[in-house]
C-alpha cells in the first residue's frame, strides 16, 4: 500500500465519527441528486414516450396551397388582395422518391406512408367526428408501434376493417365484429367493419382516431395511389428539429418535428430539468462545503501531526497528496452510500405510487450513466474541496507547528 | 587527500524572527560537529537552542550565514532536497514525544521509512521491530502510541529517530518530561547508541547531570555560543 494512501485511511479511520457524519453527509447529498435525477428523468421519458407513442418523430407534408396572382404587370399587383384557399386533402408529389430518399437520410430509423384526414363516423343516430388514419401496418409499426395499444380484437386493416379507440366504440355503442359507417366530404358512405379496439390513454385519440388501410384512405379522400403524409421515426428523440429541418432542406416539403407541435410540453419539460439542474448545483455546493470543512478541520487538529510527518522525511507533495487522497475516499464511499440510498428512496417511490395497471405513477430511470455520474461528481467534488486543505498542510512550517501544534 | 567534510558546520549563522519588530534569537553560532559525537547544548531558556536545532534539523532557515550538512550548502537545496537530506541524515526526539496518535508503537517507528517510497513492507517491518526489540519494547509493538507510558512513548521516539541510521540525531529535551530514574534510563539508551552505532547526538538540556554525561558541552547565551568544552578539558580544568 502506498505511503500517503496508508496514512490517509489511518487518519479516517482514526477520526470515526467526524468521517461517519460526512459520508452521511455526502451520501444523503448524493442520495437526493440520484433520487431526483431519477425521477425527473424517469418522468421527462414517461411524458416524451407517450407523446412519441401517439406521434412520429418528423411528419413531411405537401407544401401549402398558395394563390398565384396571374397579372402580367408586376405593377398591377400592387392593388391584388391575396386570400389562403382552403387546403384540401393533397398527395405528396412522387412520395415513393421521396419515401426512399427519406429512408437513406442519416438518423431515419423507418419511415411509413399515411393518408389522413376528417370524417364523419355514424352508428344509427350518432354521429361523430373522427380523424382517419390510413396505413399500412407492418411499415407504421416501425414507426409507431400502435398494435400495443390494441386492448380487443385484432390490428386487422385489410379490405374494409377499421381500428377503433375505446371513447369512440363506447359513444358508438360498437365493438368487435360491429359496423360503422364513414362519411368523407360529399362522398358516398363506407361501411367499415370493427376488427380491434386500442387505447391510447388519451380521451381525445381515443374518440378521433381510426385506423383504415392506406388505400381505404385513398379512396375515402380520392386520393388513389397518393399518400398526404410520410412519417418518420429517427434515432435521436431530441434530434427531431435537426431531422426536420434538413428533411425541409432535401425535399421542399412542410417537415413538422414532434418538437414543433408539443411546444409547450417541451418548454415544461426543460423548466423541469433546469429546476433540477439548479438543485442538484446547490446540493453539491453543500456537499463539496461539507467535505472541505472536514479537511480544513483535521489540517488545524493534525498540524503538529503534519509537522512530525514533515521532520521524518515525508515531502510536501506527499503531504498534499494525503490530504486529496481524504478527499477522494470521502467522495467515492460517499457517493456509494448516496448510490444505496438514492436507489432505495427512489425504487420506494415507484412502488408506492402505481397506476390501476400496476404501472408507476411516477416511473424512475436509475441507469448505469446515473450511477457514473454521481460517483464522478462525487470524486471530483471530494477532490476539489480538499485542494485548499492539503494545500494549507503542506505549506505548513515544521518547526513552527511542532512547537505550537 | 582531501579531509572529509564534517557532519555539520556553521557559519556565523543568525536567525531573526518577526517583520516588523525583529528579535534575533541566534547572532553569529560558528560550530562543527564531528560524526560519532555525544554533545549536548545547554543554556537558558530564551539563548536559542531549540532554534539552533530547528536549523541545523532543516526544519528552519536561517536568516544569514552558512549551514553546512555533510558539506552540503543548505542554502542551495529546494524543499524536496531539504527533506530528503533531512530524511536521510537526520534523526528527531522531541521533549514530547510527538509521536503520531493514531499509528501503533511499530508504524510510528516505521513511518521515516514508509515516507521514502519504494522499500519493501516486509524489511521496514522487520527493522521497525528490531529497533523496538533493542529500546526494551518488543511486547509493545502493537500498542497504541496513547496506549504507552511517557519514557515508553520516548523510547519509541528514539527508535524512530534511528530507524533510518542517521549519522545524527537532534534530541530536544529528550528527558525533561521524565521523572529521573526513566529520564536516567533514556539517557543511557543514547549513550549506547552512541557508542554502538557511532551515531553523533546533540542533546539540547537544561539538565547539568545530562550534560555532564556527555563528551561535550556547547553552552549558549543570548543567541551567542559562550563556551565549547569536551570532556577532556573538563577533566583538566577540574584537576586544575
Amino acid at each position: 500500500m502506498p505511503f500517503e494512501l496508508f496514512i490517509a485511511l489511518r487518519y479516517l479511520k482514526d477520526g470515526r465519527l467526524q468521517t461517519g457524519l460526512i459520508l452521511a453527509g455526502i451520501g444523503v447529498g448524493v442520495g437526493v441528486i440520484i433520487f431526483l435525477s431519477a425521477l425527473i428523468t424517469g418522468l421527462q421519458q414517461s411524458i416524451v414516450e407517450r407523446t412519441l407513442g401517439s406521434q412520429p418523430f418528423v411528419v413531411v407534408r405537401p407544401p401549402e396551397e398558395m394563390p398565384r396572382a396571374l397579372a402580367s404587370d408586376p405593377a398591377a399587383l400592387n392593388a391584388v388582395e391575396t386570400q389562403r384557399p382552403p387546403q384540401r386533402i393533397r398527395s405528396i408529389t412522387g412520395w415513393e422518391q421521396v419515401e426512399a430518399l427519406l429512408q437513406k437520410t442519416p438518423g431515419v430509423v423507418a419511415v411509413a406512408p399515411t393518408v389522413s384526414g376528417p370524417a364523419i363516423a355514424v352508428r344509427g343516430e350518432a354521429a361523430l367526428a373522427i380523424a382517419i388514419r390510413g396505413l399500412d401496418i407492418e411499415a407504421y409499426s416501425a414507426v409507431i408501434d400502435v398494435r400495443k395499444r390494441l386492448v380487443d380484437g385484432v390490428f386487422n386493416l385489410s379490405g374494409f376493417n377499421a381500428v377503433v379507440g375505446t371513447e369512440l366504440a363506447r359513444k358508438l355503442g360498437v365493438g368487435v365484429g360491429g359496423r360503422l359507417r364513414i362519411q368523407t366530404g360529399g362522398k358516398p358512405e363506407t361501411v367499415y367493419t370493427v376488427a380491434g379496439v386500442f387505447d391510447y390513454r388519451n380521451t381525445d385519440l381515443n374518440e378521433r382516431l381510426v385506423f383504415v388501410s392506406l388505400r381505404g384512405a385513398q379512396t375515402l379522400f380520392g386520393l388513389e395511389g397518393g399518400v398526404s403524409s410520410l412519417e418518420i421515426r429517427g434515432t435521436e428523440i431530441f434530434g427531431a428539429d435537426a431531422l426536420a429541418d434538413e428533411i425541409r432542406d432535401r425535399t421542399g416539403l412542410i417537415a413538422e418535428s414532434w418538437m414543433a407541435r408539443n411546444g409547450d410540453l417541451l418548454v415544461g419539460l426543460r423548466s423541469q430539468s433546469s429546476s433540477s439542474v439548479m438543485i442538484q448545483v446547490f446540493v453539491i455546493l453543500a456537499v463539496a462545503l461539507g467535505i472541505a470543512s472536514v479537511l480544513a478541520v483535521s489540517v488545524v487538529q493534525k498540524a503538529r501531526e503534519i509537522g512530525i510527518l514533515r521532520a521524518t522525511g515525508t515531502r510536501a507533495a506527499s503531504v498534499t497528496r494525503i490530504f486529496l487522497l481524504q478527499g477522494a475516499m470521502l467522495g467515492t464511499l460517499g457517493s456509494l452510500l448516496g448510490i444505496a440510498i438514492g436507489t432505495a428512496l427512489a425504487l420506494l417511490f415507484a412502488r408506492l405510487a402505481t397506476n390501476p395497471d400496476g404501472s408507476p405513477t411516477f416511473p424512475v430511470a436509475l441507469t448505469g450513466w446515473l450511477y457514473a455520474r454521481s460517483v464522478g461528481v462525487a470524486l471530483t467534488v471530494g477532490l476539489v474541496s480538499a485542494i485548499v486543505p492539503a494545500r494549507d498542510a503542506a505549506r505548513m512550517d515544521p518547526a513552527t507547528v511542532i512547537r505550537n501544534g | 587527500m582531501a579531509e572529509a567534510a564534517p557532519l555539520v558546520r556553521t557559519e556565523g549563522l543568525t536567525k531573526t524572527y518577526g517583520d516588523h519588530v525583529t528579535t534575533t534569537v541566534l547572532k553569529g553560532i560558528d560550530l562543527v560537529l564531528e560524526p560519532g559525537e555525544l554533545c549536548a547544548l545547554t543554556g537558558p531558556s530564551g539563548s536559542g537552542k531549540t532554534t539552533l536545532l530547528n536549523l541545523i534539523g532543516l526544519l528552519d532557515r536561517p536568516t544569514g550565514g552558512r549551514l553546512l550538512i555533510q558539506g552540503l550548502d543548505a542554502r542551495t537545496l529546494d524543499d524536496d532536497a531539504r527533506t530528503t537530506l533531512r530524511g536521510r541524515t537526520l534523526g528527531f526526539v522531541f521533549q514530547f514525544h510527538h509521536l503520531l496518535p493514531a499509528f501503533s508503537a511499530e508504524e510510528n517507528v516505521m513511518i521515516p521509512l514508509f515516507a521514502q517510497h519504494g522499500r519493501p513492507q516486509a524489511w521496514m517491518h522487520e527493522r521497525a521491530r528490531a529497533l523496538l526489540a533493542a529500546v526494551g519494547l518488543a511486547e509493545r509493538m502493537g500498542y497504541r502510541a496513547t496506549d504507552l507510558s511517557g519514557g515508553e512513548q520516548q523510547r519509541v521516539a528514539i527508535a524512530r529517530a534511528l530507524v533510518m541510521e542517521p549519522p545524527l540525531v537532534l534530541a530536544d529535551e529528550p528527558t525533561g518530561n521524565l521523572d529521573t530514574q526513566t529520564g536516567a534510563q533514556v539517557l543511557e539508551l543514547l549513550r549506547s547508541f552512541n557508542r554502538e552505532l557511532g551515531t553523533a547526538f546533540v542533546i539540547v538540556t537544561h539538565d547539568e547531570a545530562v550534560a555532564e554525561r556527555c563528551d561535550r558541552i556547547v553552552h549558549m547565551v543570548d543567541g551567542r555560543v559562550d563556551s565549547d568544552t569536551r570532556v577532556s578539558e573538563r577533566a583538566l580544568i577540574l584537576e586544575k
